[in-house]
């Protein structure tokens, strides 16, 4: 039976029909009356791992009658944990390096530094619990407090989850080391009873406390032999009597054989001396040595792996993990990686770890049900488990890349997107990009989805808020360092928008400069023209002074700084140019027909000059200017406007008499 | 050394990081900074403390992370952030808002202690919205000037309500950075490429000499003027370039230097050691421009480990008249730059340096400290 994974707080699959619509990290739910049916299920969840998975985000009108309501589930809830953000932008770090480190060392041995890249990881995790553990001592809230408490064992998951896969997946250990590695793993994270190790080892004569053999016990099941036999042997000087009896079972843990990390024994000669060691261990506890005590029986008996002994301190291992580990210690050191699961879960006893230590009483919870699928090596599985049981994408999306890696993944393909790494990491980073601040982040990621990164970021890139220009630069960078082009363009075009619409002439030519988007500068130049028109003096010299090469982005901006150029020389007296560039201005068709007018008036001040400045061939060619203007108009609309009409006579006028000026001048030259 | 530097993830993306000026007589070197944020849903201003004894190990070197000692909400995006004097701080915000906070050093908080609203806007003051964002401002206690995206340029005076002086207009692109280049003059660079002097003492409402790029206009995001040789000017570009100009003469910069790969967000000559300075970039670099090496001490073979580190080639000639940074021949001068991060990723967006001392924040949300610069 399905179990529901996600419940919105606040719609009612029994009262009304749900619809739904996926979106990048977000979804879409709403009630509709469409396809309504008698009959509600079964309400009743079974809670995950302590965090809800979902929150209703909109929520919109009164839930009446007749309204439907629509709401907005995000699924990576945990990425607005203010506290996490350190995990966040920690591990994006320790991704990139190892992205790099991947093009770098192309095909070597790297499973040292795979180990570190995981240790790493798990470094920032516990980093990060800490300062959450902190935060819930700190706080006087108590909803505060049990949110970070919770966010305390979330995270403790994670790190556990986290550790067993590193051992049996990335390090890969081999029989021997890898149960010196799971022992390692149990006592780090098994930790409920360091209190009661603190508090017997502390008192003042430990022997005399009443948890005395319960710590000696801890030490046993964890492995911890000197530290049992150092105890010990206080209790031993305090009872003189049996000390023959205490003598033995310290020999016994003295002798008790361990795989060894190097290549110093092999795992023949190891079976073989532990073999030995176990028959000695027998022969004492079959001749009575231990009758005596029950306590120290009790030792000897779980040295000898018997489990109804070793589950009789289920109190002191709290865990079924432990209880594997430790029965694992004792009855099978040389466990090789792909033994685990039979004693995970089925055994010789036909009875899982995790049923024998609950005694069936219980049903299992997520994060059983994932170790128990690392102990049976079923790496899908864990990252599915994961998936369902976690409030967020975080931790799926490092470990799966972080497989990836060590090439354990390769064979998996999904029926849909690309492969499982990059799924998840979509995910992870779409999750990213729905958080106001932390969407930087989410880019890297993105480029290392070689599938379906790119559309991902055009997709996200594009909803960024740009609130000021430095933020909209800091987008641009992003997608110029791509060759974005449609997404610089867009960007460049709300900016230049938004100028104009601030009045900022200037701001908004440079980003449409910046997206050489031609259309827009034209736009942008005709705002400065009609100014001019209207004010009779041109706006923002210093940008129309400065244009540049950038001049040429189009035909409409080059006649604009040209036409101020005009300006200029006019203004510094230089007539002979400024007259030369406005002519040329007309006769190359720079300018746009309707400033035609606005240019001959220009010219009049030229041909009123004591000085003859057009020469005849020049006057003739603003004659032709004129009545091109004029003859396309004069036939449907005339000149309607007084004014206008005046001009044009007025121009008439000049032209005719410069003509005649220059008429007499070039003649007397020619003459002379 | 690069062990000497100690990061801190806050948590937010940090804006700007400026220590708290040291008073004319002080030996210690600084051991206060605050930082400003930007991009937050809630954005703060913070004061962290780095010289705390409680961090000082048994031979007196430094050894803890900054502590929090205070922080404070600001609306906005951090934008600019310059200490007024000891105690207060004056934040440009993307409201185009400009508030001085005060730091109560006995108790240890901050407080709001005068605000001009909407000190940059567009179209008009009044409205709801169209605050434009104040994306510079620099002191001179107690004058304050502040420049924005509205090309706007106010002079405001710490005990005054209303701003002293108003250039509306002043520029028609957007201004992006300011500094003091006299007592009455400003320097200001804006987004195409051109950096103007204006002097307060003139009523017109025009710069007084302006400077600019060839080529490209690539806009410029930051200025900073030698501390010692005042026409000594160096900015920072979107493309990374770093420019060199001398403003007693020509209208362009005396030298350009490829550095950084994206936009140059701060460049800082060191304040009383300027053979030294610091640029930092988008691209998540901040690098070291050294001109004070002396090359018969140092065969340029010998680099330091783990350093990327590039020598402009050698031919030095006697150079003590003219500063090392006017050179406009960067090969016959020996300069050594020296990348500080190795493993960078996101922007690096401010950074501040005040005796041995250096402080970054990123966009990685992680400030940076290191308090022996020149070990």
């Amino acid at each position: 039976a399905a179990v529901p994974s996600q419940v919105v707080p606040g719609a009612d699959p029994s009262v009304r029909q749900l619809c739904f619509c996926w979106g990048p990290a977000e979804m879409l739910v709403c009630e509709t009356l469409f396809g309504r049916r008698g009959g509600s299920r079964s309400r009743s969840r079974r809670p995950l791992l302590p965090a809800a998975l979902s929150r209703c985000v909109a929520g919109t009108g009164e839930a009446g009658p007749s309204s439907s309501r629509v709401f907005v589930v995000r699924k990576d809830q945990d990425i607005y944990i203010q506290t996490l953000r350190k995990l966040f932008n920690e591990s994006h770090g320790i991704f990139l390096g190892l992205q790099r480190s991947e093009e770098e060392l192309a095909g070597k041995p790297r499973k040292a530094q795979l180990v570190q890249v995981s240790k790493n990881y798990r470094s920032v995790i516990r980093a990060c619990m800490e300062d959450m553990h902190q935060a819930a001592i700190s706080t006087r809230e108590p909803a505060l407090q049990s949110q970070y408490s919770t966010q305390v064992s979330i995270l403790s998951a994670m790190e556990l989850i986290w550790n067993l896969c590193e051992i049996l997946f990335v390090e890969a250990a081999a029989a021997g080391p890898l149960l010196l590695r799971l022992l390692d793993w149990v006592r780090l994270h098994v930790c409920d009873v360091d209190n009661m190790v603190r508090e017997v080892l502390s008192s003042e004569q430990p022997s005399k406390h009443e948890l005395f053999w319960n710590v000696v016990d801890i030490f046993v099941l964890q492995g911890r032999m000197d530290e049992a036999r150092h105890l010990l042997s206080k209790e031993a000087t305090a009872h003189p009597s049996s000390g023959n009896m205490y003598k033995i079972l310290d020999d016994l843990m003295k002798k008790m054989p361990v795989p060894s990390l190097g290549n110093t024994q092999t795992l023949t000669e190891m079976e073989l001396k532990w073999q030995h060691w176990h028959e000695e261990c027998q022969r004492y506890l079959q001749d009575g040595t231990f009758a005596s005590d029950p306590r120290m029986e009790s030792i000897c008996k779980i040295l000898l792996g018997d489990e109804d002994a070793i589950l009789e301190k289920k109190e002191l291992m709290t865990t079924w993990y432990h209880f594997l580990v430790t029965r694992l210690l004792y009855s099978h050191p040389t466990v090789k990686p792909m033994e685990l699961r039979f004693y995970a879960q089925a055994g010789n006893t036909r009875i899982s770890s995790l049923d024998l230590f609950q005694g069936g009483e219980s049903s299992p919870e997520p994060l059983d049900t994932i170790l128990m699928a690392a102990f049976e090596f079923e790496i899908h599985q864990v990252i599915k488990e994961c998936s369902i049981a976690l409030s967020n994408w975080w931790f799926v999306a490092h470990l799966t890349d972080l497989l990836d890696h060590c090439k354990l993944l390769q064979s998996h393909n999904l029926y849909f997107g690309s492969n499982m790494r990059e799924f998840l990491l979509l995910e992870y980073a779409s999750g990213l990009f729905s958080h106001h601040s932390l969407w930087q982040l989410g880019v890297d990621y993105f480029d290392h989805c070689p599938e379906y990164g790119r559309v991902y970021l055009e997709l996200h890139i594009e909803r960024i808020p740009l609130n000021t220009e430095q933020k909209a630069l800091k987008v641009l960078r992003i997608c110029e360092q791509r060759q974005m082009h449609e997404q610089v363009r867009s960007i460049c075009k709300i900016m230049a928008m938004k100028a104009l619409r601030n009045n900022r002439l200037g701001s908004a030519l440079s980003w449409s400069i910046r997206a050489k988007d031609a259309a827009f500068a034209t736009l942008i130049s005709d705002r400065f023209l009609k100014d001019y028109c209207e004010r009779g003096s041109f706006s923002d010299l210093d940008l129309i002074d400065n244009l540049g090469p950038s001049m040429l982005l189009s035909d409409r901006l080059t006649f604009l700084g040209k036409y101020r150029e005009f300006h200029r020389l006019y203004g510094e007296q230089r007539f002979k140019e400024a007259a030369q560039l406005l002519l040329m201005l007309m006769t190359a068709h720079i300018a746009p027909c309707s400033f035609w007018m606005t240019l001959l008036t220009d010219a009049l001040p030229l041909l009123e000059q004591k000085e003859v400045i057009f020469s005849a061939e020049q006057t003739y060619e603003l004659m032709g200017c004129l009545e091109d203007l004029t003859v396309g108009k004069s036939e449907k609309q005339k000149f309607q406007d007084d004014n206008e009409t005046t001009k044009v006579e007025m121009l008439r006028l000049a032209l005719a008499r410069n003509l005649a000026r220059v008429i007499v001048k070039e003649g007397t030259l020619e003459g002379s | 050394a690069m062990e000497d530097v100690c990061a801190k993830f806050v948590s937010e993306k940090i804006s700007k990081t400026r220590w708290r000026p040291l008073p004319a007589s002080a030996l210690q070197p600084p051991d206060l900074f605050a930082t400003g944020s930007w991009d937050n849903e809630d954005n703060r201003i913070s004061i962290w403390s780095v010289g705390d004894v409680g961090n000082v190990g048994l031979n007196g070197e430094y050894q803890g992370e900054p502590q929090l000692l205070c922080d404070i909400k600001h609306d906005g995006d951090v934008m600019d952030m310059q200490f007024l004097d000891q105690e207060r701080i004056v934040v440009a915000s993307s409201t185009g808002t400009v508030t001085v906070f005060r730091h109560h050093q006995n108790n240890h908080t901050l407080s709001a202690n005068q605000r001009w609203e909407k000190a940059h806007y567009h179209v008009d003051q009044d409205t709801l919205s169209g605050g434009a964002a104040c994306t510079g401002v620099i002191c001179n206690n107690p004058e304050i000037v502040t420049v924005g995206e509205d090309g706007r340029i106010n002079l405001f005076r710490a005990d005054q309500k209303d701003a002293v002086r108003t250039i509306d207009n002043a520029d028609s692109s957007t201004l992006h950075a300011v500094t003091f280049l006299r007592t009455t003059d400003i320097l200001t660079v804006n987004s195409i490429g051109q950096l103007k002097i204006w002097d307060f003492r003139q009523q017109r409402n025009e710069p007084s000499q302006i400077f600019s790029l060839t080529g490209d206009r690539v806009p410029l995001h930051c200025v900073d003027r030698h501390p010692n040789q005042q026409h000594i000017v160096a900015t920072g570009g979107q493309d990374g370039m770093l420019s060199i100009w001398d403003i007693r003469q020509g209208t362009m910069p005396v030298s350009l230097l490829n550095a950084h790969e994206a936009e140059m967000w701060e460049v800082h000559f060191h304040p009383s050691n300027p053979d030294h300075l610091f640029t930092c970039s988008e691209d998540g670099s901040l690098w070291h421009w050294d001109t004070s090496t002396d090359v018969s001490e140092k065969p340029s073979f010998l680099h330091q480990g783990g350093r990327s580190t590039t020598y402009f080639s050698h031919n030095t000639i006697n150079q003590s008249v003219v500063s090392a940074w006017l050179s406009n021949d960067p090969t016959k001068d020996r300069m050594e730059i020296t990348n500080l991060i190795p493993n960078q990723t996101l922007s690096v967006n401010s950074l501040d340096i005040l005796g041995p001392c250096l402080v970054y924040g990123t966009d990685a949300e992680a400030i940076y400290v290191n308090r022996h610069l020149f070990a």
